[in-house]
């Protein structure tokens, strides 16, 4: 419990002296940096702490009597609402105002009336917890770490906005607080609590440069998220009111009587689906990249899109069959095909990773949904590979960007010659992201397999059809990078230290997980799926007897023995080539001119046009956007998705409170 | 490894390249034979290959090579795997990854054909990729099993389950196989600039390495196609050879009529395909299975 309770309260405090040191200063970026690194060592020692001491099957249960604390977060809530406010009167989006309201007035009602005053525990640690933590810690951590230095690159480069990067920093940590503090809690108003700080926090940072663009995009985030609150306390007005249970573990225990719990369950899987950004919600994601890029990285890939589907990987036992499962998997499919497609059409760089992110929740999303062990087990590993690689890859286009001054991907033409080191980061997180034997697809892999086995076989359409577009996304942006102009020559990368102290170990961390990810799944996710399905077999087993129990107790193999060691050949082969390539170049033999019909002017740089006029050559990337353009595709998306959603919540709202 | 498994990897290694070849070469005769040509000798393509080795070497830059000799190893290394008897969806990831070497070797050329036939075979690849996983999942759900070594121990050939992915199969090995109507980023066939944009600037041994990859990724790909003739009855394995020497006539037949289309029309024709026929049969199947 120390433990814990440090991982929670640490960065709060952290971010209370930051908030002081405005003036960016060595000691500054002294603190940030052994902040940071305590946090990292503190999730680590949790984790290990958990194995060696406790029994995590049942999980470990923390603080019954409450009562103070309780009345403090009270006050935080009262403090949020009215920060909401402020920013509302100021900026004039007096909307926002009410969906805040909605949130926490019913909060404050239940604290003060001690409507919610229960005896049951308020924390609970299992191994989902644990994988939580690591991930959030280790993570956002060097999220954090990366920030210090690139804050100061940020506002070297925009003199234009005011520089508040102690503000910055501070949020980031508080950020780290509340993902700790929402991981960990077993109480749903709890929960919320956190819940509603990494809505305001996200707000507050997306909102940072203060430009009209930040502002409107910072309130598009806020009323979404807000709205996804008021549906998280819709469920628990209806949890505290009528089921008369305060605890998410109390409400899987209703699994047996799946038809009283479908109304909160539906509404906190709402909750998810915004905070995840899955469509429709998916606009306030791509709007979150107006921000300095920590931000987007600690949002897309340690904390706030991963709460919403933490949330679901939680209540996934309880959506098998239902309408709730239907609903939230056919909206995380729809998503990843979608944003996949989306994808393909945009060139700034954060973009594409931002729709990506979204894909790729969506897939996690689909397999919560799917309710089945297998898809949980595979949504699991999507969280860990998703965390790693993409906080990696948008640290190393922030590091690109604050280089050369721009994030395109067509700007990115020639980088493995230009910027070698940062290329070769991206050249990993990009086979990451796509190609096997790496992280994702191992787990996209499984997710193929788990939709087959639990029977959602339009899931396998979408997976199918999702991953040949993610693919040419992420190659043709994998082909710039390769791109070798003639004479161009290594440029001298501003990257400041501390970024790349982040950097590295996430890249060496995103290798070594898909050699290690077995020992990962036997540890940990394995037993998790385990427990958390244990509880629904008497549900499956009398209802639709579909349910097999000796399928959910034996570790889940979806990739045999014999795969792993194909794939490990193959990854070893792949970090062989730049040796490779050093042994083939080690002969010399003739360079000829590439091949533009015989027109070149002495090199691949430009060519003699029709009228014998010299003409520069400009290659640019396929964006195909008169067929899959975010003008032609994303509003259909997006209504239907809408309509969709609606209907299904109806349908649950209708099932769950009058039948 | 069984020593079954263990003869067809060591066949598969050894004499692919002679085998596709030898299909190469009648494919050119029997398109000659259609044109009204006497066409070609029957193992030219063989010659040819041996030629490109013997060539100088000669590349545009550092790492154009070793991505195309990268290529070449990726797509032997999947063919391998799949004669081994192990899970095919591995063999299908495989390969992509070494199509990835391919375009990206075309990409670092920095020229403007290069880099067209490198997006065209990304498309391609979009194309084609849903097809090739639902075929898999297609496998999975008839036999219960991703692995080659189960998928041909079954008792009645899969055709009989699985026509629709055959016909969806089929169809995207057109594209595969870099046949008309749909060879957007190569040919075989001397053609300009723009169809020829992947491997143009490519030459010598480096280009051998290309042609071979593609030798090897021809005979994996008649082997999956097989897949739907095979049962644990020795005798099938007759009867697939037969359905291969009909798929390529045929092939060699819609090369030889149909003229190259738009991008659009590959991409929307194949997608329709996979979902009519692939998916409707998939659909089939997963009801069957419950």
């Amino acid at each position: 419990m120390p433990a814990l309770a440090f991982l929670i309260l640490f960065p709060f405090a952290a971010a209370f002296i930051l908030f002081f040191m405005k003036r960016d200063s060595r000691a500054r970026t002294f603190v940030v940096i052994l902040s940071a690194l305590a946090e990292l060592a503190a999730s680590i020692f949790f984790a290990i702490d958990n194995f060696a001491s406790h029994d995590m099957t049942m999980g470990t249960f923390y603080m019954a009597e409450t009562h103070v604390i309780d009345m403090i977060m009270a006050a935080v809530e009262i403090f949020l609402m009215l920060l909401v406010f402020s920013q509302a009167v100021r900026f004039r989006k007096f909307y926002v105002m009410i969906l805040s309201a909605l949130g926490t007035l019913p909060a404050l009602y239940l604290d003060f009336t001690g409507m919610s005053e229960t005896s049951a525990s308020h924390i609970k640690v299992d191994h989902l917890t644990v994988i939580m933590v690591l991930v959030v810690g280790i993570v956002g951590s060097l999220i954090c770490m990366y920030a210090a230095g690139y804050i100061k690159d940020y506002h070297h480069h925009h003199t234009e906005f005011r520089d508040r990067s102690g503000y910055f920093l501070s949020l980031l940590f508080v950020f780290l607080g509340a993902m700790m503090g929402l991981i960990s809690s077993d109480n749903l108003l709890w929960m919320y609590f956190f819940w509603e700080i990494t809505s305001v926090c996200s707000f507050l940072l997306i909102g940072y440069s203060q430009t009209r663009e930040a502002v409107t995009n910072s309130f598009r985030a806020l009323w979404m998220n807000l709205l996804g609150g008021c549906g998280f306390m819709a469920a628990i007005i209806f949890c505290v009111g009528i089921m008369e249970i305060t605890n998410i573990s109390q409400l899987l225990l209703f699994a047996a009587l799946p038809a009283m719990a479908l109304f909160p369950v539906a509404m906190l899987a709402f909750a998810a689906l915004t905070k995840s950004a899955q469509l429709p919600f998916s606009g306030w994601l791509l709007g979150a990249m107006v921000a300095p890029t920590p931000t987007s990285a600690l949002l897309h890939s340690a904390t706030m899109v991963k709460a919403g589907v933490y949330l679901l990987l939680r209540l996934s036992p309880m959506m098998h069959g239902t309408y709730v499962g239907i609903m939230v998997s056919a909206i995380g499919g729809f998503t990843f095909f979608a944003a996949s497609l989306l994808a393909i059409t945009v060139s700034d760089g954060k973009k594409v990773l931002a729709y990506s992110t979204i894909s790729n929740l969506g897939l996690i999303t689909a397999a919560a949904g799917c309710g089945m062990p297998e898809a949980v087990w595979a949504g699991i590993m999507l969280l860990i590979f998703h965390a790693v690689t993409k906080s990696m890859m948008f640290m190393s286009v922030g590091a690109y960007e604050n280089s050369t001054g721009s994030r395109d991907v067509e700007d990115m033409h020639g980088m493995i010659v230009r910027y070698p080191r940062l290329a070769f980061v991206m050249t990993i997180g990009i086979f990451g992201m796509a190609v096997v034997p790496m992280g994702m697809c191992v787990a996209k892999w499984a997710a193929l397999k788990a939709f087959i086995d639990s029977g959602y076989v339009y899931l396998t359409l979408f997976l199918c059809f999702g991953s040949a577009s993610t693919l040419f996304y992420w190659i043709k942006w994998l082909g710039k990078i390769f791109s070798v102009p003639k004479g161009s020559y290594k440029h001298e990368d501003t990257v400041h230290g501390s970024e790349w102290i982040a950097i590295w170990p996430l890249s060496l961390t995103a290798v070594i997980l898909c050699l290690i990810y077995p020992v990962i799944s036997a540890l940990v996710v394995t037993p998790y799926t385990q427990n958390a399905f244990s509880g629904a077999v008497n549900r499956f087993a009398t209802s639709a007897g579909m349910f097999d129990h000796a399928a959910a107790s034996e570790t889940i193999a979806a990739i045999s023995t014999e795969d792993f060691i194909i794939m490990g050949v193959m990854l070893i082969c792949m970090c062989v080539l730049p040796l490779g390539m050093k042994y083939v170049n080690s002969v010399q033999e003739r360079r000829v001119l590439a091949y533009m019909s015989g027109f070149n002017t002495g090199d691949d740089r430009s060519f003699y046009d029709s009228l014998g006029e010299e003409k520069g050559q400009y290659l640019s990337n396929w964006y195909m956007r008169d067929v899959f353009g975010e003008k032609k595709l994303l509003m259909p998306c997006l209504m239907v998705t809408t309509a969709f959603l609606l209907v299904m919540l109806t349908v649950c709202t209708v099932g769950g409170l009058f039948i | 490894m069984t020593v079954f498994s263990t003869a067809a990897v060591i066949i598969y290694l050894v004499f692919s390249p002679l085998i596709a070849c030898l299909f190469s070469g009648v494919d050119r005769v029997v398109t000659a034979r259609m044109q009204g040509r006497r066409g070609p000798k029957l193992m030219q393509p063989w010659y040819d290959l041996v030629k490109l080795f013997s060539k100088e070497s000669t590349s545009v830059n550092d790492i154009q090579k070793i991505l195309v000799m990268a290529h070449c190893f990726f797509a032997i290394f999947s063919g391998a795997i799949f004669f081994s008897g192990e899970d095919v969806l591995l063999v299908l990831f495989a390969l992509t990854m070494a199509e990835v070497f391919l375009i990206l070797a075309a990409y670092s050329v920095n020229a403007a054909y290069s880099e067209l036939g490198a997006q065209r075979e990304l498309l391609q690849m979009m194309a084609y990729e849903p097809m090739t996983l639902l075929t898999a999942v297609g496998f999975y759900l008839s036999t219960g099993s991703f692995k080659v070594e189960d998928i041909i121990g079954t008792d009645l050939p899969l055709i009989i389950k699985m026509p629709g992915f055959f016909i969806g199969f089929f169809f995207i090995m057109i594209v595969k196989l870099r046949k008309s109507p749909f060879d957007l980023s190569t040919s075989h066939h001397a053609h300009q600039e723009l169809i020829k944009g992947l491997t143009g600037d490519l030459s010598g041994p480096v280009y051998g390495f290309s042609e071979l990859a593609e030798l090897y990724e021809e005979v994996l790909m008649l082997g999956i196609a097989a897949l739907f003739f095979i049962t644990s009855d020795p005798i099938s394995y007759l009867w697939a050879l037969i359905a291969i020497a009909v798929i390529m006539f045929c092939m060699s037949l819609i090369d030889n009529i149909f003229p190259r289309v738009k991008w659009e029309v590959l991409l929307k024709t194949a997608w329709l395909v996979t979902i009519f026929a692939g998916g409707a049969n998939l659909v089939i199947l997963s009801l069957l299975r419950k």
